[in-house]
């Protein structure tokens, strides 16, 4: 398979290695030290680092200068963007300025709504969805032009994905609704957290079925569990999250100072099942606030070193 | 129809608190069907603030009246005669009928005894429903004839997001997802496949985006 970026992540997936991705969020406030601690947990043991954009729409320290922070640090940052906050003018403009600093990935969402966080009386903008971003930043890449039509001086190289939620409703436009991401030039995709494996693998028998598994890589997304009280939470609270009861169950059911460890197993065993299924190119781990335990995750996986290291 | 709901009586009384005569004035067309500021509602705001200022020991002349739009110079001209007689006027019509009466009448301040909501319909009496935006460019030919600009929190033209849980929006469990209706509507229509077709980029400059807006219809000029 041959590459179209200079992205590291690109090049794992394409030499045919299982790609590891983890996620940082930025701090909420200017210490860039939290960036640093954080990357200086997972940074042998996975090929790039997510920095979310204002994620659950609680305004916080950006995520392009946290990407080239990043950078700057040796890691391979992917920028995530979000629809929400900014115009065409905008995004088109953070992509120029993160290409500037030579961030090969990025990842296009449309965002949780602001009621979410701490602006909730703001405006949204909207102005693109995630698919019409993924358009945006493939033109500006493969074309070299803005969306108004004129030339780009050195287009932006990025590795382009974009996420999926095989669980979200309704399910029978899951599949359909991939297949529209790739149309739009998603290359990569990172999903939702994985408890329901049995219903992820029937997704991606779906994706399987119209050869999707061979145009778009698919690391599959997983959040190991601290505590029973996470995953009742994550099961209740949480739009379009799936965790089967006897998950939860399984956290319970053991002593709290044990729930953790439970938490780091099922998530290792989770990734040791999903090596299996066909189309499954990589891992996305999103240790929320845990970073430190990403090595641990990687390792019981089977998955270090990392290529190249 | 253009739907809004009365004000709080204490925001409106902070209006008029320095107007010795009020003239209450009611629309018969979208604020009468929704029951904000027809003339059963000018009445019953016309009571009630008598009634608050009697208590208050202030003299106010309060009269109602209702036109049969406010966003049109010939109904709004019938009260060419009688608007020199009022301090102000409390419009209970929408935005546009408020803003069309103080445009007519320099003289004479008019204030919103209503807030308008949105371009909607009765789904039942007493709940109204928001249907359209007037982003200027109808895609409804495309979604199944459900918007997504105005029904969708995230307007998105490629959804549903993976904030939709069991036909709901992220934002309220109440509130239905546009995409999950948009889709049970294309799969009823035997039009499912459309749902594949990627949404293009919008042009937002018919919507507010391009500044003020007017329709010029040189057919139909006088």
């Amino acid at each position: 398979m041959s590459v179209k970026t200079p992205s590291r992540l690109e090049k794992v997936l394409a030499d045919g290695y299982f790609a590891v991705t983890t996620e940082c969020g930025p701090p909420r406030g200017s210490d860039l030290g939290e960036i640093t601690r954080k990357a200086e947990y997972v940074k042998d043991h996975v090929d790039a680092v997510n920095v979310t954009d204002n994620q659950t729409s609680v305004t916080r320290l950006c995520s392009l200068a946290c990407c080239i922070h990043l950078k700057q640090m040796g890691l391979e940052p992917v920028l995530q963007m979000v629809t929400r906050d900014r115009n065409r003018i905008a995004l088109q403009s953070d992509i120029l300025g993160a290409a500037g600093f030579d961030i090969h990935n990025i990842l296009c969402l449309s965002g949780d709504h602001q009621s979410f966080g701490d602006s909730a009386q703001g405006q949204n903008v909207h102005d693109l969805d995630s698919m019409q971003l993924l358009q945006t930043v493939r033109r500006m890449r493969d074309e070299g032009t803005f969306l108004g039509g004129d030339t780009i001086n050195r287009p932006p190289e990025m590795f382009t994905g974009a996420a999926a939620n095989p669980f979200a409703d309704p399910f029978e436009i899951r599949v359909p609704r991939l297949a529209k991401k790739v149309a739009a030039g998603a290359e990569f995709i990172q999903t939702q957290c994985i408890y329901n494996l049995d219903k992820f693998e029937e997704w991606m028998k779906g994706i399987r079925d119209r050869g999707l598994h061979e145009q778009v890589a698919i690391l599959a997304g997983l959040t190991p569990f601290k505590s029973a009280g996470m995953a009742r939470f994550m099961k209740n609270k949480v739009p379009g999250m799936d965790v089967p009861d006897d998950v939860v169950k399984r956290m319970a059911d053991q002593p709290k100072e044990k729930q953790p460890e439970e938490g780091i197993k099922i998530c290792i065993e989770s990734m040791q099942r999903l090596k299996e299924v066909e189309g499954v190119s990589g891992f996305h781990i999103m240790a929320i606030e845990w970073e430190q335990k990403v090595p641990e995750l990687v390792e019981g996986a089977g998955l270090h070193p990392r290529p190249g290291a | 129809m253009i739907v809004a709901e009365q004000k709080p009586i204490q925001e409106i009384i902070e209006e008029i608190r320095g107007d010795h005569s009020v003239l209450i004035l009611g629309c018969n067309e979208c604020v009468t069907v929704c029951e904000a500021g027809g003339k059963k509602e000018v009445a019953v705001l016309a009571s009630a603030l008598r009634m608050h200022f009697m208590q208050q020991g202030e003299q106010k002349q309060i009269e109602e009246r209702t036109l049969e739009r406010q966003c049109d110079q010939e109904y709004l001209e019938e009260l060419r005669d009688d608007i020199d007689r009022y301090d102000s006027v409390l419009s209970l019509a929408c935005g546009a009928g408020i803003q069309f009466t103080a445009e007519k009448y320099h003289a004479t301040p008019v204030y919103p005894g209503v807030n308008t909501k949105f371009i909607g319909v009765t789904e039942e009496r007493g709940y109204w429903t928001e249907r359209c935006q007037a982003c200027g460019q109808c895609v409804l030919a495309q979604t199944g004839g459900i918007c997504p600009v105005s029904r969708c929190a995230k307007r998105l033209f490629n959804g549903p997001c993976g904030g939709s849980t069991q036909g709901k929006c992220e934002i309220n469990p109440e509130l239905d997802c546009a995409w999950q209706l948009i889709i049970d509507r294309l799969k009823s229509l035997n039009q499912l496949e459309a749902y594949e077709v990627l949404a293009p980029i919008k042009d937002w400059s018919t919507d507010r985006d391009g500044g003020p807006r007017n329709v010029v219809r040189e057919d139909v000029e006088s």
